[in-house]
């Protein structure tokens, strides 16, 4: 049986770390708290770990079913009968499968950070916040009740906020980490209104309650569900979608994603964790958590999923090939890889071999975090050198980094899908589903896969090939000393290049399937031809176009001019929202509605005063104070008194 | 456990704080007496919860009654429910912390403290009350300080604010007399609020009178169109005059609504809640929309009281058992959110004598402290769980989401909606004073908050935080009492 206290310490290790930090960091814990922090990640990973061992090989399979188990389940406010939020620990293949993920991740990224944050004067800030983030995101992963997934879902959006503000002093940060917060939380008011709808029809905030509830085919709760529509469409289904938006926002999916790129104002290690890793791949966490109900209840939203994603996907992919920020390039390859696993969810269908998708897509989730988390830390440890996030200020760094060279070739060649790196497995088994499922989704995915291929090796060789760098040599003299900055940096890429040329090797299907059953991952040789294929076409044009400084990328952009701007100003999207904000909320609505309150409303209030001012002056005059005039209108009353009483009165 | 202590102890503060000298004796005794009065509120809560525990079903809980004025049934009749208990638990907290923020109020510092003390009497003796009378005699006597404070002590276009403020409120309580009067010789000559709720009130009559004491009560709560002297009236007052203004004299609007009209006049309440839904919806929205223009942090904080009070005036026209509880904890929550806000905002403009955004910037780095909990009560505006919005909030969708017909649903979703708006000017707002670099040089040197500053900003933080953290004491201290009031709506 799983041990409470284990799992339990896995997320409380992290808030341990925020709050020790957070209130005494800066004042009795400045030297010792980027050590605090990574020893107390490092524990709690290794408790995710050895959970992890013991779920998936000594007690979580009853049969041939991995079990869902929620070994403790605190009620922590209650709304009305049944109505409730809990706090919980969820453990069930995906959500273990999360904590591995979470916390290594997070581990090498605060291994990193001691030697890539190295005399930052608030370094105890910085990692209390990571703390947080980690904390917020296990939460969230192990969450048993929507609302409490809603909870932590709203905490990683506010340690994204902070740590994206981290460099609090430059006004672009300040502007990011604005934008990505209240991008997703424009996003998770969908997400709140979908989990209201969902309880409404389900009767609950419980996942698995829900979860039976709506999609048994004989509960009433469905029948409802399904019954009671709002312009034609089943409350279910507007749950779903409403659920869908929080998840898109979160997880940078079209046209909710204008934040993702923006983000990347945030230390670099940060960007590899929340931006990358983790927080990112919520959105699709979250449609995986709910799936049955998508699924059985909602199979047409699940088909919306499946369009937003590849859409997200092939345009973040056209926009990285021109971006010349290396990190705008990753958070851009971030957005499209999510799309892979987004539309291979949409291509999927509940249990045994149709559920394939499911399995591909969390498989992407896992192997993606790893190569992924690489990149940006090899990114992280180039800008480190540099002092830039401009591809023009690098080149040929290939023999003054050679560590982080040969990881990031690594870690390339398995975001490009070569053989037998991790993404090729994990890409392939997409594709397969959505071949089976939807061909159109199909032929654009390979698409896609060629552009990722592209511009992945266009960043490659523009980093550590292209022109020779002596001119900038001799300035980097000084830099040679501390060189690729220490084994504290160097042993997270190590790690996880490993993992990214090995990852691909895990029976996943064995592990995770959207029924908990065993799904025997097919492999076609013949079918990954053409993905290889075109994977190697996308690195041989990078290889032409960039491995060697020459005019061929600017004659191709100049060629494809209108196109290249098109996308180079990432489809002027940002400029749109800027438009509608600016334009609509501030000038039309916000500025009518304080006018209104002023000139109206206001004006209103004043006017009574005035006018009861007005009214007393004007009757003022009758107290003048002389007894000739009282006396006057004291017989004047009189005689009209008198008339009135004699001609009216009778 | 006997209700007079809690009138005693701020009459006995009010009074030394008249005798005695300097204006050092004068602070320490206010300090001390409310420090009393907050440990006496927490005795209150925790004899409450014995009671409670016990098994105690009575309405009321540890009443005291005294005949007071024989031949009109005027009696001093007090006692209370989980409501009331709640309520006094804020008015402490924010009492205490109004306290020590005015520590350096060097101008006539004995009246000042004094009437701040008669303006928490006052709100005290409202929550107490259970005859009607004593009820508007204590609401009055919270009235009248508010018009001093801001006339003597505020600042910017301090005469129109404190007229303003005093003559809408004044409004307000000429329609709650009439109200209440109309309730007293209905009733056959009864102000006491146990034996009102007894009667049966002809529907056609509780129709007549309920606009009377929702309208009245409605003022002192910001119900929109009715709302603009908070702006104004906030704006101009001293930063405890704020902190009072919005964390107890708002609340007591809030209070009379639901426990005299909503209460009193269930079937009146039914009629009209389509139009407080209306009403709170646009102020929710509106507010928010207006509260994203200001430039000035008072005006802001003081428009987004109206948004944030609106939520609960919306729930509690839900007239569910949920949405009425989360009315109170979002009445609660608000108090010492926007009391914090106040604070902080008082903080930052005695340092940089500015309250316009665009002046400030990157405090972050001069006054950590001070900063730190701006950024936590902003959050705790914008609905950050872990901090008592949030829970408040959700009680209050939860809440609202059960009526189910299109007319609420629409009402809902524009008040969640507002949780979009509310993030972008408390972005806005942290944004441009917090962070960014610094632009004016002299803020380089600012001080970090004082000890009296700090212990204000903790106090009220360990309100909002143990609300955040643990929601279900104070939701389970207020449920009961908010069923009583729906089973009366239900017709039980």
């Amino acid at each position: 049986m799983p041990n409470v206290l284990n799992i339990l310490l896995i997320p409380l290790l992290p808030f341990v770390n925020f709050l020790l930090l957070g209130l005494f960091g800066k004042t009795y814990l400045k030297k010792s708290a980027p050590i605090i922090g990574t020893v107390l990640m490092l524990a709690s990973a290794f408790l995710a770990f050895q959970t992890a061992y013991e779920y998936f090989f000594v007690y979580g399979k009853v049969g041939e079913v991995y079990q869902q188990l929620m070994p403790l389940k605190l009620t922590w406010l209650v709304f009305a009968p049944g109505m409730q939020i809990d706090m919980g620990l969820m453990i069930d293949p995906i959500s273990v499968m999360m904590l591995i993920v979470v916390t290594f991740i997070s581990l090498m990224v605060h291994l990193y950070s001691l030697g890539y944050m190295k005399g930052d004067g608030r370094i105890a800030t910085y990692y209390s916040f990571l703390g947080l983030f980690t904390f917020s995101m296990l939460g969230l992963v192990l969450a048993t009740n929507i609302f409490q997934m809603y909870i932590f879902w709203e905490l990683v959006g506010v340690s994204s906020f902070l740590l994206i503000g981290y460099y609090y002093d430059k006004p672009s940060a300040v502007a990011a980490c604005k934008k990505a917060f209240i991008v997703t939380r424009f996003a998770d008011f969908g997400f709140l209104i979908g989990i209201l709808t969902f309880a409404y029809c389900g009767g609950s905030f419980d996942i698995p309650t829900l979860i039976s509830a709506l999609t048994s085919p004989d509960s009433n709760e469905l029948k409802t569900a399904i019954g009671y529509s709002f312009v034609g469409v089943s409350a279910i289904s507007w749950g779903a979608i409403l659920i869908f938006i929080g998840g898109a926002g979160k997880s940078a999916m079209f046209p909710l994603h204008i934040w993702l790129p923006d983000a990347m104002e945030g230390p670099t290690p940060v960007s590899a964790l929340i931006h990358a890793a983790t927080m990112v791949v919520a959105g699709v966490y979250l449609v995986a958590r709910l799936f049955p109900i998508f699924s059985i209840a909602a199979p047409a939203v699940l088909e919306i999923v499946g369009w937003v994603g590849v859409i997200s996907a092939v345009i973040a992919a056209i926009i990285a090939c021109t971006q010349t920020d290396i990190k705008r390039v990753l958070a851009y390859s971030t957005m499209s890889q999510i799309g892979f696993m987004m539309f291979a969810l949409g291509v999927a269908k509940y249990g045994g071999e149709a559920g394939l998708g499911f399995t591909a897509s969390l498989f992407h989730l896992f192997t993606h975090a790893i190569f992924k988390a690489l990149l940006f830390l090899g990114a992280g440890a180039v800008i480190h050198y540099v002092h830039s996030n401009e591809m023009k200020d690098m080149g040929g760094l290939r023999k003054n980094m050679p560590i982080t060279h040969t990881c990031f070739l690594i870690a390339c060649l398995a975001i490009a899908g070569v053989p037998p790196f991790a993404g090729f497995f994990s890409k392939e088994e997409i594709l397969l589903a959505a071949f089976h499922h939807n061909r159109v989704i199909y032929y654009i995915a390979l698409f896609t896969s060629g552009l990722t291929a592209f511009y992945m090796f266009r960043l490659y060789f523009s980093i550590f090939w292209n022109r020779e760098h002596s001119a900038h040599d001799s300035a980097h003299q000084d830099h040679a000393r501390h060189g690729e900055g220490g084994w504290v940096m160097m042993l997270p890429l190590v790690l996880l290049a490993i993992g990214s040329a090995v990852a691909g090797f895990v029976p996943f299907g064995h592990f995770i399937s959207s029924d908990n059953q065993i799904l025997e991952l097919p492999f076609h040789l013949l079918f990954s031809i053409a993905p290889v294929l075109i994977g190697i076409t996308g690195i041989t044009i990078a290889l032409i176009m960039y491995k060697t400084s020459n005019d061929l990328p600017a004659k191709w952009s100049a060629q494809l001019n209108g196109m290249y701007q098109l996308a180079y100003h990432k489809f002027y999207i940002d400029e749109l929202y800027l438009l509608l904000t600016k334009k609509v909320i501030f000038n039309l609505i916000g500025n009518a509605s304080a006018w209104i309150d002023q000139h109206i409303v206001n004006a209103m209030i004043n006017a009574a005063g005035t006018i009861t001012q007005q009214f007393s002056e004007a009757i003022k005059k009758l107290q003048s104070g002389k007894v000739q005039q009282y006396g006057i209108y004291f017989f004047t009353s009189v005689i009209i008194i008198v008339v009135v009483l004699i001609y009216v009165w009778n | 456990m006997n209700l007079l202590l809690l009138l005693g102890i701020p009459l006995l503060t009010g009074l030394l704080v008249l005798l005695v000298s300097t204006k050092v004796q004068v602070r320490w005794v206010s300090f001390v007496g409310a420090t009393a009065q907050l440990i006496a509120s927490f005795l209150l809560f925790f004899a409450f919860r014995t009671e409670i525990a016990d098994q105690n079903t009575a309405q009321f809980l540890f009443e005291v009654d005294y005949t007071l004025i024989e031949s009109f049934n005027i009696h001093f009749h007090l006692g209370v429910d989980g409501i009331s208990v709640a309520m006094i638990l804020l008015t402490s907290f924010v009492v205490v912390a109004g306290i020590l923020v005015s520590w350096n109020i060097e101008k006539m510092t004995k009246e000042f403290y004094f009437l701040l003390i008669l303006l928490s009497l006052g709100a005290y003796g409202f929550f107490l009350s259970l005859d009607l009378f004593v009820l508007f005699f204590f609401l009055e006597m919270a009235v009248i300080p508010k018009y001093l404070l801001i006339g003597i002590w505020g600042s910017g276009k301090k005469d129109y604010s404190a007229n303003k403020l005093a003559l809408m409120l004044m409004g307000g309580s000429a329609l709650i007399l009439v109200g209440m009067l109309g309730l007293y010789f209905i009733g056959g000559h009864e102000f006491n609020i146990v034996h009102l709720s007894k009667l049966t009130i002809s529907t056609d009559y509780q129709h007549l009178i309920f606009p009377f004491l929702f309208l009245g009560f409605g003022v002192f709560t910001a119900l929109f169109p009715f709302h603009t002297w908070v702006p104004d009236g906030h704006s101009s007052a001293p930063t405890a005059g704020s902190m009072f203004l919005a964390g107890i004299s708002m609340k007591l609007g809030g209070y009379g609504c639901l426990r005299v009209a909503i209460y009193l006049l269930p079937e009146g309440a039914k009629e009209y809640a389509h139009i407080i839904i209306v009403l709170s919806s646009i102020a929710i929205l509106y507010g928010a929309f207006v509260t994203m223009m200001q430039k000035d942090l008072k005006y802001m904080n003081a428009y987004s009281s109206i948004s944030h009070v609106g939520f609960s005036l919306l729930a509690m026209a839900m007239l569910t058992q949920t949405a009425i509880t989360g009315a109170l904890m979002q009445m609660i929550s608000h108090g010492l959110m926007t009391a914090l806000f106040f604070a902080v905002i008082g903080m930052i403009y005695d340092r940089t004598h500015t309250r316009m955004v665009d002046e400030m910037g990157g405090l972050m780095k001069t006054m950590p402290f001070i900063t730190t909990v701006f950024f936590l009560v902003g959050f705790c505006s914008l609905g950050l769980p872990g901090l008592s919005g949030f829970v408040a909030e959700m009680t209050v969708f939860v809440g609202s989401w059960q009526v189910d017909d299109w007319f609420h649903r629409a009402a809902t979703i524009a008040a969640i909606m507002s949780i979009v708006v509310t993030a972008v000017y408390i972005l806005r707002a942290i944004g441009s004073t917090a962070m960014g670099p610094i632009k004016n040089p002299s803020f380089a040197t600012l001080k970090d908050a004082t000890w009296n500053e700090k212990l204000a900003a903790v106090i009220l933080l360990i309100g909002i935080i143990g609300i955040g953290i643990a929601p279900s004491w104070l939701s389970n201290l207020l449920k009961p009492a908010a069923e009583i009031i729906t089973n009366r709506i239900m017709g039980k």
